[in-house]
Formats: C-alpha cells, structure tokens, sequence
C-alpha cells in the first residue's frame, strides 16, 4: 500500500478564492454572459468549485445560473479493471441542458479520463447542449486524452508520483486548501 | 483507505449480509432511482457483461424487474426459463451448470423451486450468482427492495413496527425479509393462520402473532403476502372467501395502524382475498413503488457484484 506524504502549501484560502473569483468572470465573459449558463460540478471536489463560481456570478452579474451536480462513477473506462466497485452516487441536473452552455467544474485536471466520462455522461445521456467548456481549479498536466480546459486557476508542474490534493470545506471538513503531496511505496 | 464494505461476487441470501452490507446495496440504490429518471434511462457501466438469467420457475415480475435493470446498465442479457428450454428437458443442474459455464457469463441469475439450488450454483461456476428465489427460502433483492421502499417513504428503517401478514409458511418473503428489517432494527411482526405458519414459526426470529388485528395494531408498515392459490395454499383455508374474513386486510381494518402506515404487497396480488381493492388502490398503498424501487435495488445489487472478479470473492 503506498502512503502520501505532504511536500508543501501551494495556495491557502484567500489565495483559493482569488483564483476562483476571476475564474467566474472568466466563466461568464467566455460565454457571452449569463443566459444560457449552466455550472456542472463533477462530483466530489468539482461540486464545491461550482457552488463558490455560482455564488459569484450571483453577486457580481446579479443572476443566478443553475448549478447541476454529475457523478461520473457509472462512465469510468476502468470499471472492469478495479475491484471493488467506486461508490455510486447521485446526479442532478436542476434544469434541461439542451441548448445550454455547460461548464463542467472539477478540482484537478489531470489524465483528462474524468472529464471524458462527464462529457459522455452529458451527451448521451442528458441531452444536447449547445457546448460544454471545462473550468478547473488545478491543471497539473500528463494528459492521457485529447482535453484542455478552458478556464483554469493555475497550472502547476508536477511528476506523476505527486498528487494535488484540494480541499474544501464543504467536502472534506476542515481548513480549504491546496496541497502537493508525494506518493512513496 | 477503510476496507470496502462490498466485497462479495455472489448475493445468495440476506442471511450471509452483515447490516453495513444491507445499507451499502441501499445507498447505492439511490444513485440507480435518478437513472429512471431520466429521459434516457440507460448508463454503459456494464457494457460488455454478459448475464444470464435462469428462471426454473415463473416469473414475470422478479425476470422483468431483472431484465430491465441489466438492460438499464448496458449489459448483454439471455433468458433461460422453463417453459422454453431444455430446463425443462430433464438435464441435471450439474449439466446446467455446466453449459453455462461454456457460455463464459459475468452473472447468473437464478429462480428455483428448491431451496439452496443457487448456493450450489455458486460453488460450482466461476459466475457470480444472485438468488432471485429458491423454494421457501430466500428472495434476497424482493427483502432489499422492501427495506428500500420502506426508508425512502418513512426516512428509516429502525425503530418501525412492521406487521407480516399471509401465508408465512410457504414464503421466501417472509424469511428474507425478517432477516433484512430485524438487522436494521425493525420491531417485526408476522402473522397469518395457524395453518399458514411453519412449525417453529419463532425460528423466523420475529414475534408471531395468529390475528391480523393484533399484528397490525399501532403498525407503521403493513406487509401483506399473495396467497399462493397455485400452490399447497388452497388446503391451508376453507374457502377464498373465509380468508379474507379473518386475513384480509381493509380500510376498516387498517384503522388500527398508524395514520400514516404504509401499505406493501411483493405481488402479484389477489383482489378480495388478502387484501381489498380500496386498501391496494388506496392513498397508503406503495405497491407500485414497491415495483419501480425493485428496478433500482437490482441495478445496484448488480452493479455491486460485477465489480468483483471471478473467484476473488470467498466461497466455502
């Protein structure tokens, strides 16, 4: 079993929030305001990422955009490769997405398998938006599929036996924050 | 990483389930209600498995319930039953098992007259096996779907007075469900004639009672079973009539539960025999419920063990 130990603080909480504040502006420039706009959050970490966009967007434009929740559980590629199964949780989707500009929210971008599944998920099975872009906190590079965000809080350089780990309050309890984390074993 | 609570390849009874195996396939149920939801009711997790699905007895409501569940998840799905195979041709269950086995499934599912048929099943294929009934002994999905429908309408299940009423000695329902509710921390009651009871019916592990009233009274879930007309049942009873005198359940009586009680029957039911159109067409009956739920409990179940590897899980 391998362990993971913390490296270092990559940004604290007021840093956390600077990033997602323009990634909100950023968000609403890109899609030519708010009409159509629709914030999806890919269940856990993306969920908190939506919500705080959302609540943004509702403060600086005044309009609140509808905020979906996806779990990708039942799209992995790797279902018949891992054992036990992941744990299923629900989706939802508060309006129809046909026709909507969907913003997928997560916390890391990192293989791009995640993102893939979601966007699976969303077309074959929710409907046909008019486009999906892809806003996350963290992009940390070694993509293993043809995917690039559109919206991103930073980039950070990492080796593939080092994992981001973010955390927010909603999901993990405690102090939000982002950490660079080494796996050893 | 806490050790997975779900780590079976075969689901055979409820018996062999601890409770935080019973809430798992529970919780994991509810992620499965928001995919029948949907206008496309179809996800690809289980594309490329194959199930089998092997009814030695009839059923519509447990194979249809089945056969959507897999269809939901994308499985390849092939029904075997008796009427239309060689299962009725005289071939041993070994032989069975056997060709089964050449057809490389991921899961079988399997219905049998006899009890502890799909526990033999499980020993002898490298398949996992669900249980979908064998003879008067298990019927776990139907006690997991029950305990589903019951948390989903009333928040909980611990805690709630539960009357069984019916034919306790012929039912696979029953045993299964004693087992799922009373692990949950139901106060369980099951009752029906003295005729329709096992001969040590305290074994079932839930208090016995011989009156509809005095199993009803105060409850907030009322379980009623099918009278197996087709079945040993007819000689249990005088006439149809006579059982619904005294078994039958009516708004009348109904009084006596709780106001918000809920009304549950696995089907198919028998109007006017053990229970009235107005108490099964009535605002506490979740029958129906009873039936969508089971689609999503047996998406679950399935889910669950086709995440486990062929010959990973332990088998005796």
């Amino acid at each position: 079993m391998s362990t993971l130990t913390v490296k270092r603080l990559l940004f604290d909480v007021p840093q956390m929030a600077r990033m997602m504040r323009r990634m909100a502006l950023e968000v609403v420039e890109r899609a030519g305001g708010t009409d159509s706009l629709m914030l999806v959050g890919v269940r856990t970490r993306g969920v908190p990422l939506a919500d705080f966009i959302a609540a943004e967007i509702k403060r600086t434009e005044g309009v609140a955009v509808p905020v979906g929740v996806l779990d990708i559980t039942l799209y992995r590629d790797d279902l018949s490769t891992i054992a036990p199964q992941p744990v299923v949780k629900e989706s939802v989707m508060p309006v129809a997405i046909d026709d909507r500009i969907v913003v997928l929210c997560d916390d890391v971008l990192y293989s791009g398998r995640t993102i893939r599944a979601a966007m699976d998920a969303l077309i074959m099975d929710y409907g046909r938006p008019r486009a999906i872009r892809l806003a996350v906190l963290i992009d940390r590079g070694h993509r293993e599929l043809p995917i690039h965000a559109d919206c991103v809080g930073e980039h950070v350089q990492t080796t593939d036996t080092e994992v981001i780990k973010v955390s927010y309050a909603a999901t993990d309890g405690g102090k939000e924050m982002v950490e660079l984390l080494e796996r050893e074993g | 990483m806490s050790e997975p609570v779900w780590q079976r390849g075969d689901l055979l009874g409820v018996a062999e389930l601890s409770t935080a195996e019973i809430v798992h396939v529970l919780d994991t149920a509810e992620s499965f209600v928001e995919v029948a939801a949907r206008p496309i009711k179809k996800v690809p997790t289980l594309r490329g498995k194959t199930v089998i699905n092997l009814f030695f007895e009839p059923s519509t409501r447990t194979s249809s319930s089945f056969e959507i569940a897999e269809k939901r998840l994308s499985a390849d799905n092939l029904n075997f039953s008796t009427s239309s195979s060689s299962l009725s041709k005289g071939e041993t269950l070994l032989d069975t098992a056997r060709n089964l086995e050449a057809m490389a499934p991921d899961l079988v599912v399997i219905r049998h007259a006899h009890p502890l048929v799909p526990h033999a099943l499980a020993e002898r294929i490298a398949a996992g096996v669900i249980n979908a009934g064998d003879g008067a002994h298990e019927h776990p999905t139907q006690a997991l779907l029950d305990a589903f429908t019951i948390r989903r309408r009333k928040g909980r299940v611990e805690g709630l007075k539960i009357a069984i009423v019916g034919d306790v000695a012929h039912s696979r329902v029953v045993r299964s469900n004693v087992l799922c509710l009373t692990r949950l921390g139901a106060d369980v009651t099951v009752a029906g004639p003295r005729t329709m009871m096992p001969e040590e019916p305290e074994s079932l592990g839930a208090r016995v009672v011989y009156s509809l009233e005095e199993a009803i009274e105060g409850a907030d879930v009322v379980m009623m079973l099918r009278v197996q007309l087709e079945r040993q049942a007819r000689a249990a009873f005088p006439s149809e009539r006579e059982y619904f005198e005294f078994f039958g359940l009516t708004a009348e009586r109904l009084r006596r539960a709780q106001d918000d009680a809920i009304i549950m029957h696995p089907g198919p039911i028998n109007r006017g025999i053990e229970i009235a159109s107005e108490v099964a067409d009535g605002p506490w009956s979740v029958i129906l419920e009873q039936v969508a739920n089971g689609v999503a409990v047996r998406m679950a179940v399935l889910y669950l063990l086709a995440g486990v590897k062929s010959g990973e899980d332990e088998r005796p």
